[in-house]
């Protein structure tokens, strides 16, 4: 199996970008140190945020969990190091709103103290079913970007058939080399890794692929596998075009297959993992070890000394850009993941979170020309690798034409920039996306939202209009009741001794019935409360 | 520390609109100066009154509609609309008819329209056709080129024909002006003769030069030279030209196989009168044109066969600037139906199949 | 003569098409559109009132019987407006409220220090999302609360507040770029 004689295939458009990442490989990894306060947001990855398993005051150790998972898609956290959590509250997070998310503080104790880890020497011991239930208990999520829930995604379900296992080390985005770093330095880990996880899900080839501007990285997992003599894992050296990172378009240029657009790769036989997720795997199944940590890629113009760090989760982000040398004085954003897809963030005291991959100071940008009206060049359409319309989809979305805009695919759309970045009219293309998709979203909440509310409001007048009918029914009854007495009363005349029972017995009939109208009423109340 | 915020890409692009025009200004200059050389300074002249007509005149849009001035007025959009008419027009035309084509084209059918991006007709063509049809006399003032025997004129004399609308004392129209090849060959064709005897004719046959008119055939040249380069770099979309030039090419050799006595050549059509300028310069601008690769190949293709027509059975000599307006028309339709596939989609989706409302079920 | 021609030929004309058009009415007869669910379905149901009817669907009513435009529905803002001149075929109409343009949601909050448990904000909740008893403490059930706002008007010691919905990292929405140039105003 050489790696020249594996046919590849191109994706539509794309980008040819410079890569810039030499920058922060010039130094191996570098381990961050151990900060003082930990700050580890609950929900850190794409699903339900976990259960809370710490209280303030508790103290913890490293690895330990303080979140559990309770539905399918989500994923616990773990305390990075030890020591006590001296807070439970809401912090800012690593968002592109800037807006504050509920986080557990942990002050360290400055010993690291490990809790007690299984290892699992022996893989072939497990099925992969434990080895899933594994990988969820250590929190892993994948490690690209995105914080899908590994464990979800090994999981493609009964009928799925996965046939090829590719390892995405692709790393097309510039400045960023967590992953090459980390090809470099944990290749045999990688290797490891790629086993775990083909065994898991039975794939019988397994693919790393490496894009051909990591050349380092491409020899040290060849090294591996040579070592080893592994004839099931192969390493591919694909061509360098943003973004072929990217799952689908990685899946195109390996297989010439397209993952339909409402399917997963393993609907077409194939699984996708980042190289760090492979790592993470190989910690958590043979070491035993949760995910509590990743590397940083720390890059930029803006930032004196780049390089990759091996960062605990919840570190500081002002700690890492501390310990690289600090701020130049002309920098001015702050990047997390890469420029062409990454969010600014508004300030540095904010946590590294699990999807976290580089942190990119960028410095003071000339005057950016003024945005012009599109003049159709077209330009947007022949580089998306989603072959979309993004024209197109710019004047729906400025228009708020939600329903069309979803026609012409939408939710295609990757936002991987190329449009805004070859566009000469300047326009922020990928902004007006997510402004159409985050707006589709909350119309939709609103309108699950205004059928509950819907549901209620008709209950209540249903209810309302029984009571109404209730009580009309109770005065009639009433009525016929003073009706019923007044006879009596003329009856009384001629017979004396019955009317003496009679107002007594009318009076205990019209109490009872007084009784269960009220438990009539309460039924009625609580079945509505209970709605 | 605070920092800025913005919507990714973060990368600072290179490309610009201005940028673009630009660069396609700069490729129209050696086939002007081709023009200015075989056929007066009238060229010139009219570039810069229409220049400064079209500047001011959108300065002046930009003012009313509260628009900024700056970013447009500098856009370079407003002196290619002013070129491509000027190169469009005959060299003797009057200063008043440059007005008006280029009011028309900048008011009316840009600004009007919306400005930069937002007018769906070429505004060169439409100054061009508004011009053509309301003053035909003064578009016929073309200049004999450059050769022995034909009167040429001075820089003044152009100027004052231009600006004055009297002719210098020695001449008189006829002498000064001529038929286009293109024109000769309409006239000379309804006097039934064939094209060998036109092309040969001794008082005449001199301006058809080798291939496409005498100086034409350089003006085109070298406007499809700059034009390729402009293609290899992206600037302009190559489809486009190459879809009129393949349209025109297998039309005039279909017909001229057919009749070679009654139909021109085919290096005559690519080589006379605008053909290059249409091609690489006036269908490719981004604005009125198609926009998927497929539509592109249509609508140049279209062009293409619109020119044949009107040059062969229609009333005007050259029929650019209608073949270019029809296609704009059908550019929104051409994109519609030319939509390519998404990824991970069939094209038997929407768009591409229409949604009826039994697909909601 | 050639005139009972042409009147002949125009009556037979009228005849033909005349009975086609029964036959299409009948053959291709439509059920009632029930135009105002579907009118209803876009309403926001805060059943706040604010249309100047009693509820969305009274308002939707009056919108399918032609009494009510499609812009009286602040809580819905411009996306409905939108939806509903989509859905009816019918020129958008600017709405005159000064929030038209998104309209911030709110919840209402009940300060359970000052409230006497009177009940009257309960019966004045369209959707139950108040509870409590009478001389018991109320609270609203914020996950149901419209932001119909009410309960205030009744609630005899004001201790009724609005509050904004709080936007979490998962319902905030990126805004449109500000940029204007980009649109075709005149």
């Amino acid at each position: 199996m050489t790696r020249s004689s594996r046919q590849l295939w191109h994706f539509h458009g794309g980008l040819k970008l410079e890569s810039n990442k030499a920058i922060s490989t010039q130094s191996p990894i570098v381990k961050a140190r151990l900060p003082k306060r930990l700050i580890l947001p609950v929900q850190q990855h794409i699903g339900e945020a976990g259960a809370l398993l710490v209280k303030k005051g508790d103290k913890v150790l490293k690895g330990q969990a303080i979140t559990q998972s309770t539905e399918y898609v989500s994923a616990p956290v773990h305390a990075s190091s030890s020591g006590t959590v001296i807070d439970i509250d809401e912090y800012p997070a690593p968002h592109p709103s800037g807006l504050n998310t509920l986080c557990v503080v942990i002050e360290t104790d400055g010993e690291d103290k490990w809790t007690e880890l299984q290892p699992t020497h022996y893989i072939n011991t497990k099925s992969p079913a434990e080895l899933r239930q594994l990988i969820r208990k250590a929190g892993i999520v994948g490690l690209g970007g995105a914080a899908f829930p590994t464990a979800v995604k090994v999981n493609p379900g009964p009928q799925a058939h996965i046939e090829t296992l590719i390892i995405n080390g692709a790393e097309c985005e510039p400045y960023i080399s967590c992953d090459d770093m980390l090809m470099r330095e944990y290749a045999t880990e990688l290797i490891s890794g790629c086993g775990i996880i083909q065994y898991m899900v039975s794939a019988t080839h397994c693919l790393i692929t490496v894009e051909d501007n990591k050349p380092e990285a491409i020899k040290a997992i060849q090294a591996v596998i040579n070592e080893q003599a592994l004839h099931t894992i192969e390493v591919v050296s694909i061509p360098t075009i943003y973004p072929t990172g990217g799952e689908k378009q990685l899946i195109k240029v390996l297989t010439q297959k397209e993952v339909p657009s409402d399917g997963f790769p393993s609907d077409i036989g194939l699984l996708v993992q980042n190289v760090g997720t492979a790592v993470a795997v190989h910690k958590a199944i043979v070491l035993g070890e949760p995910l509590i940590s990743r590397i940083v890629t720390v890059t930029g113009e803006g930032v004196k000394q780049p390089q990759n760090m091996e960062v605990l989760i919840g570190t500081s982000m002002s700690e890492l850009i501390e310990q690289s040398g600090g701020y130049h004085d002309d920098a001015c954003k702050l990047i997390m993941g890469g420029p062409m897809m990454g969010f600014t963030l508004q300030t540095d005291h904010l946590p590294v979170i699990k999807g976290c991959n580089c942190l990119l100071v960028e410095n003071t940008p000339e005057e950016t020309p003024a945005t012009m009206p599109c003049i159709r060049c077209g330009a947007c359409a022949s580089v998306c690798p989603a072959q979309l319309l993004p024209q197109q989809l710019f004047w729906m979305a400025s228009s708020k034409n939600f329903e069309l805009v979803q026609d012409y695919h939408l939710f295609d759309c990757i936002e991987c920039g190329c449009c805004a970045q070859v566009c000469p009219s300047q326009i922020p293309l990928v902004q007006y996306y997510r402004f159409a998709k985050t707006e589709i979203w909350s119309q939709e909440r609103d309108r699950i939202k205004s059928d509950h509310a819907r549901v209620r409001h008709d209950f209540r007048q249903a209810r309302l209009e029984l009571e109404k009918k209730e009580r009309a029914e109770k005065l009639r009854k009433k009525k016929e009741l003073l009706e019923k007495k007044k006879i009596a009363e003329a009856a009384a005349k001629n017979d004396t001794p019955e009317t003496e029972i009679d107002p007594k017995k009318a009076a205990i009939e019209a109490a009872m019935k007084r009784v269960q109208d009220k438990k009539a009423a309460k039924q009625n109340n609580n079945t509505s409360s209970d709605e | 520390m605070q920092f800025k915020t913005a919507s990714s890409p973060h990368i600072p692009q290179q490309n610009s609109v201005q940028g673009l025009m630009f660069k396609v200004l700069l490729a129209m200059v050696p086939g002007t100066i081709a023009m200015i050389v075989f056929f007066g300074w009238g060229v010139l002249i009219n570039i810069i009154l229409a220049s400064v007509v079209a500047l001011s005149a959108e300065a002046l849009m930009l003012w009313i509609r509260k628009r900024p001035i700056k970013p447009y007025i500098t856009d370079g959009s407003a002196i290619l609309t002013a070129c491509l008419l000027v190169l469009a027009l005959p060299q003797l035309a009057p200063w008043w008819l440059t007005v008006i084509g280029t009011l028309f084209a900048i008011i009316v059918a840009k600004h009007l329209y919306g400005g930069l991006g937002f007018n769906p007709f070429n505004p060169a063509m439409v100054g061009y056709i508004v011009v053509i049809i309301s003053f035909p006399k003064e578009m016929t003032q073309w200049v004999p080129p450059l050769l022995e025997g034909y009167t040429q004129l001075t820089f003044t004399e152009t100027l004052s024909i231009i600006f004055g609308g009297d002719l210098p004392l020695a001449y008189t129209w006829d002498a000064i002006t001529m038929a286009t090849p293109l024109d000769t060959v309409k006239t000379q064709l309804g006097l039934e003769l064939s094209i060998n005897e036109i092309e040969n004719h001794k008082e005449y046959g001199g301006i058809f030069g080798s291939v496409g008119g005498f100086g034409w055939e350089w003006v085109n040249g070298l406007f499809l030279a700059t034009g390729c380069y402009l293609a290899v770099k992206g600037i302009i979309d190559w489809r486009i030209p190459a879809g009129l030039i393949a349209a025109l090419l297998v039309l005039s050799n279909t017909f001229a196989l057919y009749d070679y006595a009654s139909f021109t050549p085919p290096t005559f059509h690519l080589f006379s009168g605008g053909i290059m300028l249409a091609a690489f310069f006036i269908a490719t601008d981004p604005v009125t044109a198609a926009t998927t690769t497929k539509g592109r190949w249509l609508y140049g293709a279209g062009i293409g066969v619109f020119i044949f027509i009107i040059r062969t059975w229609g009333a005007y000599p050259d029929g650019i600037a209608f073949a270019v307006i029809l296609m704009n028309m059908a550019a929104p339709l051409l994109d519609y139906y030319t939509m390519p596939r998404a990824f991970g989609h069939s094209w038997t989706e929407f768009p591409h199949h229409h949604k009826t409302d039994d697909d909601d079920e | 003569m050639s005139i009972l021609i042409a009147i002949i030929v125009l009556a037979t004309i009228s005849v033909f098409f005349g009975l086609l058009l029964g036959y299409t009415s009948v053959k291709f007869h439509v059920e009632g559109d029930p135009v105002v669910d579907k009118i209803d379905a876009l309403l926001p149901q805060t059943q706040c009132g604010q249309c100047t009817y009693p509820g969305c669907r009274p308002y939707a009513e009056a919108i399918a019987a032609g009494e009510a435009n499609i812009n009286q529905c602040p809580p819905g803002g411009e996306t409905t407006m939108l939806a509903l001149s989509e859905l009816l075929g019918v020129e958008p109409i600017p709405l005159d409220s000064e929030h038209a343009d998104d309209p911030e949601k709110t919840v209402v909050y009940i300060d359970e220090q000052t409230c006497i448990g009177c009940t009257l904000c309960i019966q004045a909740c369209p959707v139950d999302a108040i509870l409590g008893a009478a001389k018991q403490m109320h609270s609203i059930i914020e996950s149901e609360c419209t932001g119909c706002n009410l309960c205030i008007p009744p609630c005899p010691v004001d201790c009724i507040h609005i509050i904004p919905v709080k936007i979490e990292p998962e319902t905030w929405r990126w805004s449109l770029p500000e940029s204007t140039d980009t649109s075709p105003k005149a």
